[in-house]
C-alpha cells in the first residue's frame, strides 16, 4: 500500500510499504477513506519530537471502512464505517475506567522511553514517535487499529466524511479545552491560537455557555474564521494582548484562558527571540510564549486550560503568578473516546459543522506538498484533508 | 486571655494523627519496611564519601593540568608532544568527572566513570609503551601509578554502589521493581506460581521445565543472542503472598529473586513487587552500559511487569510495528507494517 512516511525534519515521502495485518485480537484493519494533517504533525515535520525513526508512517486523524476484524471484536463488522480516536486505549485499566483514555496504562509498548522523558507514560498514539508506542499512522491506504472496539465510533451512512473526520482528534480536543474551563454563565474565555483546535475551542466554549470568547492570533484569515464562530478577535502583532484584554474585561482578566498554540509559539519582543534561540540550540524543548501570556492575563482564581502540545521543558515559567493568584491549570491530551459519541450527536443535530475549517482537499500522493503548504501557512492553509 | 487547646498538644516526637487501631497487619508491614531500609543510609561513617571527594579533587587537578599544560604532563608520563590534543580531551573528561563527583554526596555513577576513564588511560599508555617512542621508563611508571589509582577508584565505586543500594553486601546487583495490576493477589499468585507462564510475559525467558514442586530448569535469551540456562529452586512459597527462589549450582547467571503480591488500598488491584539480586558479568559497569540501550535488568523487569499487567488486564500483550523486534532504542524498526511471513 501507499503511506506517508517521515524521513527527517522537513522530509516526508509517500512510499510503497507492506499492508497492515492483525497483530492483536482486538485489532481491526481499516481501508482509509479520509485522513487529515494535524497541527501537531508539524512538530514531527519540524523535527521537534524525539524518538522518531526514518520510515515511520504519520497520521493520527483518520477514518475508513472496516475490512478485517480481530477474533475478540464483537461490536464491529467488515463494511462498517468508523472514525478512529487518536489515543490508543484498552478501555479496561484503572485510567480507562475513569475515562482518562489518553492515559491508558496498557497501550504503549515503549512506555519506558516516555517514562525517561515524562516521568510516567501516557497512552500510545498513532504515528506519533516511538516514545508513544511506535504505532503506524493513518496517512495511508490501510491502517491497523488496536483496541478498535473502544477506539472507534460507527458512523451512520448519509453523513459525509468531512463532517465527522475531526471526531478523531481536533473537535474533541477543542471541546475538552473548553470543558476544562468549567464555564459558568456570564464567563469570558480568551483563546490563544485560532488554528483548527482553537476554532473548535471557540465554538465549544459557546456550546458550553460562555458569554464572550476572545480569540488571539496573527493571521487575518484565521481571525476572520474565529469571528464567524462568534468570537471577538485580536491580532497580537497589532495590539498589546495583556492591555487590550484588561480593557475588555474591566481589568479583571478573562475567567479562563485556553492555550491552543503549544510548543511552537510565535510572539513579538525579546522573550520570543530568547525562546527561539534556546529551542534552536536544544536548551529548551518548547517555546511557551503564548502560555506565559495566558497565565499573566487570567483573572485571579481563574483557570488556564492548556491544550496546545508541549513535549518537554520550558523556561521562565511564571509559577509565582500561578501560586499567588490561585490559578488552576487543567490540561492533557484529549480523552477522545469520552467525547466521540456526544459530539457525533451534536453534529447530527446540526449544532456544529466541523467541515467549515477545511481549506485544502488533496490526494494522499500529495502529502509532502500538503505538509510544506500547511507548515508555511501558505495559501491561507488551515486544515488539509487527504484522500487515498 | 488564655488560649484554649481543643485537641491534645503535639510535640515533635508524637505523631500528628493518632491511629485508632494498629492492626497486626500494619505492624507487620511497617517492620518489613524498616528492615528493608538501607542500613548504610543512617551510618555516620562517611569515610567512603570523603575518599570519593578526594578523588573528585584529584580529577579536577589532573584535568586542569592536562588541559592547560599538556606538554608538561606528556613529558612526565614519557609521551611525545604530538599527543597534546588527546591529553587536552582527556583533561576535559577529568574535569567533567571531577565536577560530577563533587556535586553529589554519593557519586556512585561518576566514580564508575572514573574506573572507565582509568581503563582508557591504561590502554593508551600501554599503546605508547609498545610503540617505543618517548621514554619507556616514565611510561611504565605512569602505568603503575594509573593502575594504583584505578584500584582505589574501583574500591570506592564498589563501596558507594553498595551505599546507594545498587548492589548487595556481596557485590550482587540489586533490582527492585513494582507495578499495580487490576487483579487479585490470588489470581496473580496462581498465574506466577505456574512458572511456565513466565515465558508469556518476560521477553527473555524462552522456556521453563518444571522438575517438581520446588525444582525447575530455565532457558533464557542472554545478551547478543546467546542462551543462558540455570536450575532454580523455590525457597519460600506463601500462597497468595510471596514466592522466592534462587539458582542452584552451575547457573550461567547466579541470582536470587522474589515476588510479592500486596492488595492496594481502596480496591485498586494488587501491587506486584519483584526483587532480584544478580551476579552480572562486568558488574555495575556492564549494567550501566546495558542501561543506555534499554536492556539492563531493571529495565527488563519493569517491561516484563508491564506485559504481565497487559495479560492480566486485557488478555494479551499489545504489539506495535515499531517495537516488534524489542523495546530498546536500537531494536526499534520503522513504525510501518512488517513484511508478511509466508
Amino acid at each position: 500500500m501507499k503511506a506517508n512516511c517521515w524521513f527527517g525534519a522537513g522530509d516526508v515521502r509517500v512510499e510503497q510499504v507492506p499492508d497492515p495485518t492483525i497483530l492483536n485480537r482486538r485489532d481491526v484493519i481499516l481501508k482509509v477513506t479520509s485522513t487529515a494533517i494535524c497541527g501537531s504533525d508539524l512538530h514531527l515535520y519540524n523535527g521537534l519530537m524525539p524518538t522518531m525513526k526514518a520510515g515511520d508512517i504519520l497520521g493520527h486523524e483518520f477514518m475508513g471502512e472496516v475490512v478485517e476484524v480481530g477474533s475478540e471484536i464483537n461490536n464491529l463488522q467488515v463494511g462498517d464505517r468508523v472514525v478512529t480516536a487518536f489515543p490508543i486505549a484498552c478501555g479496561r485499566c484503572l485510567s480507562c475506567r475513569k475515562e482518562l483514555f489518553s492515559l491508558c496504562e496498557n497501550s504503549n509498548p515503549n512506555a519506558w522511553m516516555a517514562e525517561k522523558m515524562l516521568g510516567h507514560s501516557p497512552a500510545g498514539i498513532f504515528g506519533y514517535s516511538h516514545m508513544l508506542g511506535g504505532f503506524a499512522g493513518g496517512q495511508a491506504e490501510y491502517a491497523r487499529v488496536p483496541f478498535a472496539d473502544v477506539g472507534t465510533i460507527k458512523i451512520p451512512s448519509g453523513i459525509p466524511d468531512e463532517q465527522v473526520l475531526f471526531l478523531s482528534d481536533i473537535f474533541p480536543t477543542g471541546y475538552m479545552a473548553a470543558e476544562n474551563c468549567q464555564i459558568q454563565p456570564g464567563d469570558t474565555i480568551a483563546i490563544w491560537g485560532c488554528g483548527p483546535v482553537g476554532q473548535f475551542a471557540i465554538r465549544s466554549a459557546f456550546l458550553l455557555g460562555a458569554e464572550r470568547v476572545i480569540a488571539i492570533d496573527r493571521f487575518p484569515d484565521r481571525l476572520r474564521m474565529a469571528q464567524a464562530g462568534g468570537a471577538e478577535v485580536m491580532n497580537y502583532e497589532e495590539e498589546e494582548v495583556y492591555d487590550r484584554l484588561m480593557e475588555m474585561t474591566g481589568g479583571r482578566g478573562p475567567d479562563a484562558c485556553i492555550d491552543a498554540v503549544g510548543m511552537e509559539a510565535h510572539g513579538p519582543g525579546v522573550l520570543a527571540v530568547y525562546d527561539r534561540m534556546k529551542q534552536a540550540v536544544k536548551l529548551e524543548s518548547d517555546r511557551p510564549y503564548a502560555l506565559r501570556q495566558a497565565i499573566m492575563s487570567c483573572k485571579n482564581g481563574g483557570i488556564v486550560s492548556i491544550i496546545g502540545v508541549y513535549s518537554g521543558f520550558i523556561d521562565k515559567f511564571p509559577i509565582g503568578s500561578i501560586m499567588n493568584r490561585s490559578l488552576t491549570i487543567k490540561t492533557g491530551q484529549a480523552h477522545v473516546q469520552r467525547y466521540m459519541g456526544p459530539l457525533l450527536e451534536k453534529i447530527q443535530r446540526g449544532e456544529i459543522d466541523p467541515s467549515v475549517i477545511i481549506t485544502h482537499r488533496m490526494r494522499l500522493d500529495d502529502a509532502p506538498q500538503a505538509f510544506a503548504t500547511f507548515n508555511r501557512k501558505d495559501d491561507h492553509c488551515m486544515k488539509v484533508v487527504l484522500t487515498p | 486571655m488564655e488560649r484554649q487547646d481543643t485537641g491534645g498538644s503535639t510535640t515533635l516526637d508524637q505523631p500528628f494523627v493518632t491511629e485508632p487501631h494498629s492492626t497486626a497487619a500494619t505492624k507487620r508491614s511497617r517492620s518489613r519496611v524498616h528492615s528493608r531500609g538501607n542500613r548504610h543510609e543512617l551510618s555516620s561513617d562517611d569515610s567512603h564519601e570523603r575518599l570519593a571527594e578526594t578523588l573528585g579533587w584529584f580529577s579536577l587537578g589532573l584535568g586542569l593540568a592536562e588541559l592547560f599544560a599538556p606538554r608538561a604532563v606528556a613529558r612526565m608520563v614519557g609521551l611525545q608532544n604530538d599527543h597534546r590534543l588527546l591529553l587536552r580531551a582527556s583533561g576535559l573528561r577529568e574535569i567533567t568527572m571531577g565536577f560530577g563527583i563533587l556535586s553529589q554526596r554519593r557519586p556512585a555513577g561518576w566514580m564508575w566513570s572514573r574506573v572507565a576513564g582509568d581503563t582508557i588511560d591504561l590502554a593508551l599508555l600501554g599503546t605508547a609503551l609498545v610503540s617505543s617512542q618517548g621514554s619507556r621508563k616514565r611510561t611504565a611508571a605512569a602505568i603503575l601509578a594509573v593502575a594504583g589509582i584505578a584500584a582505589v577508584d574501583c574500591f570506592a565505586s564498589r563501596q558507594l554502589s553498595r551505599m546507594v543500594g545498587w548492589t548487595s553486601d556481596d557485590g550482587a546487583i540489586l533490582v527492585k521493581k513494582s507495578i499495580l495490576i487490576d487483579s487479585s493477589p490470588e489470581a496473580l499468585y496462581l498465574f506466577w506460581r505456574d512458572f511456565q507462564n513466565l515465558s508469556r510475559f518476560t521477553e527473555h525467558v524462552e522456556s521453563v521445565a518444571i522438575y517438581d514442586r520446588h525444582q525447575s530448569h530455565w532457558t533464557v535469551k542472554g545478551p547478543a543472542g546467546y542462551r543462558v540456562e540455570w536450575n532454580a529452586e523455590i525457597t519460600q512459597d506463601e500462597p497468595n503472598r510471596k514466592i522466592a527462589w534462587r539458582t542452584t549450582s552451575q547457573a550461567d547467571i547466579r541470582h536470587t529473586g522474589s515476588v510479592e503480591f500486596t492488595p492496594s488500598p481502596g480496591g485498586r488491584g494488587t501491587i506486584v513487587r519483584v526483587e532480584m539480586a544478580y551476579d552480572v558479568p562486568a558488574g555495575i559497569l556492564g549494567a550501566s552500559v546495558a542501561k543506555l540501550f534499554g536492556t539492563e535488568p531493571g529495565q527488563q523487569i519493569q517491561s516484563d511487569l508491564r506485559r504481565l499487567k497487559q495479560i492480566l488486564e486485557v488478555g494479551e500483550v499489545l504489539r506495535s510495528d515499531g517495537s516488534l523486534h524489542g523495546k530498546g532504542i536500537l531494536q526499534q524498526r520503522p513504525a510501518q507494517p512488517a513484511e508478511r511471513h509466508a
